[in-house]
């Protein structure tokens, strides 16, 4: 079975996050790694393979060049190979742009599985993987709370506020999972060591014969108009239990009407 | 006037408040139309109508149950092609958003996530970076697609027609490939709806137990309020993970938000810093929570929290 995971570099969620003078996100100012929920793709597809005894794994990345790491980092976790796609015109590349340069990237590519995060922890659209399905035209079982793979057949658990719901699907077929599939295994040091003979492919836009206009900046459908940081809560009052706090919070949520 | 579609979000035609809050929305942009998906229309189109919908297009057909997601992009996309709207407004909820992903792609149109708020120029405001930026975007290109999240505007009555008019989608096989094969509903607790609810009192790991979440739901029901919980609370299995509160749980915005024996990380902060009024409880001076609340209290929770339902009782008594 081959599987491809789809790891995004973001800018680390603990940093001081910002925006560049083209309102685009500040990736230069800040530490980036890959992105949380990623790593949760990486650790199911990795469990796929385990399971069934056989497969490879390739891990794709679409940003600039330190995005990178974010391969490597997979790669340290297991896995075969890295693709990445990078290229000066992907800049400010929105939703659409990108589910776009990764479609056309994974059609260069041989998949039965490909694995994404629920949601980049920058963004946090959760729109890439159902866009991907649709441009791609396989079943989209997206959200998985729970993701097993058995010959062709594909089955998740999906849950959602009202039910908790199984979905099947047979392969060639596109998941996302949520942080709720288990934690992700750490890197050993042998997974580092290993990670870098592992080989990564890069691709230009050239490459995926996608025209420069139809992506970046300039080929997004939507435009940030303005980027104001919101301004710190005022203070509130901080009290101290003296046998008493229960009752001082009453008093404040009365004066507030809430009781 | 130009036609604004608006997607119903119902449960076998109960429509929810979100919904309500679209076509308030969408009253800015133009005219509103519903689109409801799936069986029970007929009990939809009374408060379709009240809230200001025009037209309420249908498409009612075991596909859209039956898949998930696919077919609902199909149908509205096909609705929307039929119409030519201005703009199509749908709920910022995880399927909501993957339906617009979609749909965008289906009619080459640029999509915003999570808007906070919609003006009357298609303006959308979006809350970023765990809260800390706003920022406002607007669509460019091709019919906008906007996923709005709850509490984005107080639903507005202005009554309208409501008409109904059918319509037939052949779907593609693409959009059969991800079938639902079991669906398990889950228990109501008879609590207001956690992302809907007015007050909201959350526990975190500081809580400690399954049983201890007692005294987090006795001041909840004490208050009218929905339950919440951390992460660290429902990855240890003490609550169920629909109610946790955060960037992988759920938005909350209440008017009033109660956080207990929770820290404050930035994942959990994300998902409920827009809370108009923000209390907490936990007995580290230092928790980063604090940096947020109107009002905090530094103690036990299970001393504090038992003594505020109790005075709360006696102020209603
Ligand atoms: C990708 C990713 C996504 C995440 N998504 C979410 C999310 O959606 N929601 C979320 O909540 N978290 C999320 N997290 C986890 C988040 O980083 C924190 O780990 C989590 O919020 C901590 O929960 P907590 O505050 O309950 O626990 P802790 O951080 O352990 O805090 C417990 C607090 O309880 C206090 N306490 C202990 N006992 C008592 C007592 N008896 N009385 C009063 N106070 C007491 C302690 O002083 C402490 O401050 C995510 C993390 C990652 C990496
Ligand atoms: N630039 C990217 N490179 C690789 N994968 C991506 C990229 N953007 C998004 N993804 C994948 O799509 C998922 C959802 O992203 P998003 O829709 O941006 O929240 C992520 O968890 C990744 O698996």
């Amino acid at each position: 079975m081959k599987i491809v995971v789809l790891v995004k570099h973001v800018p680390d969620a603990a940093s001081d996050r910002s925006f560049a003078a083209d309102l685009t996100v500040d990736r230069a100012a800040v530490d980036s790694r890959i992105s949380e929920l990623d790593e949760y793709a990486v650790e199911q597809a990795l469990q796929v393979v385990e399971k069934a005894g056989e497969g490879e794994i390739t891990f794709l990345t679409m940003g600039p060049a330190d995005a990178g790491d974010a391969l490597r980092k997979a790669l340290s976790m297991g896995g075969d190979a890295g693709v990445h796609v990078v290229d000066d015109g992907l800049h400010g590349s929105d939703a659409l742009a990108t589910s776009l340069v990764l479609a056309e990237a994974l059609k260069k590519l041989e998949w039965d599985l490909v694995v994404c995060g629920m949601s980049s922890t920058d963004a946090w659209m959760s729109v890439v993987p159902a866009m991907l399905a649709e441009r791609l035209g396989v079943p989209g079982l997206t959200l998985a709370g729970e993701l097993t793979v058995e010959g062709t057949t594909v089955t998740i658990r999906r849950d959602g506020d009202d039910a908790s719901t199984t979905v099947v699907g047979s392969l060639p077929a596109l998941v996302s999972v949520t942080d709720q599939t288990g934690e992700a295994r750490y890197p050993s040091f042998k997974g580092i060591m290993a990670a870098k003979k592992k080989p990564v492919t890069t691709y230009t836009l050239a490459d995926l014969g996608i025209d420069a206009a139809a992506v970046g900046l300039g080929g997004a459908w939507s435009s940030v108009e303005s980027a104001t940081k919101r301004p710190p809560r005022a203070a509130g009052v901080v009290v101290t239990d003296e046998g008493d706090g229960g009752v001082k919070l009453a008093e404040f949520l009365a004066t507030g009407k809430f009781i | 006037m130009t036609e604004i579609l608006v997607l119903v979000d119902h449960v076998d035609g109960a429509v929810r408040k979100p919904t309500l809050e679209l076509l308030t929305i969408a009253r800015r942009l133009g005219e509103p139309s519903a689109v409801f998906l799936g069986s029970g229309v007929a009990n939809a189109t009374e408060t379709l109508g009240k809230y200001g919908a025009a037209k309420v297009y249908v498409v009612d057909a075991p596909e859209i149950d039956g898949f998930l997601v696919a077919p609902k992009a199909e149908a509205l996309a096909a609705v929307a092609a039929q119409a030519s709207p201005g703009a199509i407004l749908v709920t910022a909820h995880s399927e909501g958003k993957e339906i617009a992903a979609r749909v965008a792609v289906r009619l080459g149109s640029g999509i915003i996530t999570d808007a906070v708020d919609v003006d009357a120029n298609g303006v959308a405001s979006q809350s970023v970076f765990a809260g800390s930026f706003l920022v406002t975007a607007k669509v460019t290109h091709g019919t906008p697609v906007i996923a709005v999240k709850p509490n984005a505007a107080a639903p507005e009555e202005a009554p309208a027609a409501a008409a109904v008019e059918n319509v037939t989608v052949a779907f593609s096989d693409a959009a059969k490939g991800a079938k639902v094969t079991a669906v398990a509903p889950r228990a109501k607790s008879g609590r207001p709806e956690l992302t809907e609810a007015a007050i909201v009192v959350s526990g975190g790991r500081g809580v400690g137990s399954t049983e201890g979440f007692a005294v987090i739901e006795a001041l909840a029901d004490s208050l009218g309020a929905a339950v919440g919980a951390s992460r660290a609370a429902t990855d240890a299995g003490w609550y169920p993970h629909a109610f946790q509160v955060g960037q992988t749980g759920k938005t909350v915005s209440p008017q009033l938000y109660i956080a207990n024996g929770i820290s404050g990380a930035i994942q959990h902060r994300a998902g409920m810093q827009t809370s108009k009024t923000i209390v907490a409880v936990n007995k580290d001076a230092e928790a980063p929570i604090f940096e947020l609340v109107d009002y905090g209290v530094v103690g036990d929770l299970f001393a504090v929290v038992p003594q505020l339902t109790d005075e709360i009782g006696k102020r209603k008594a």
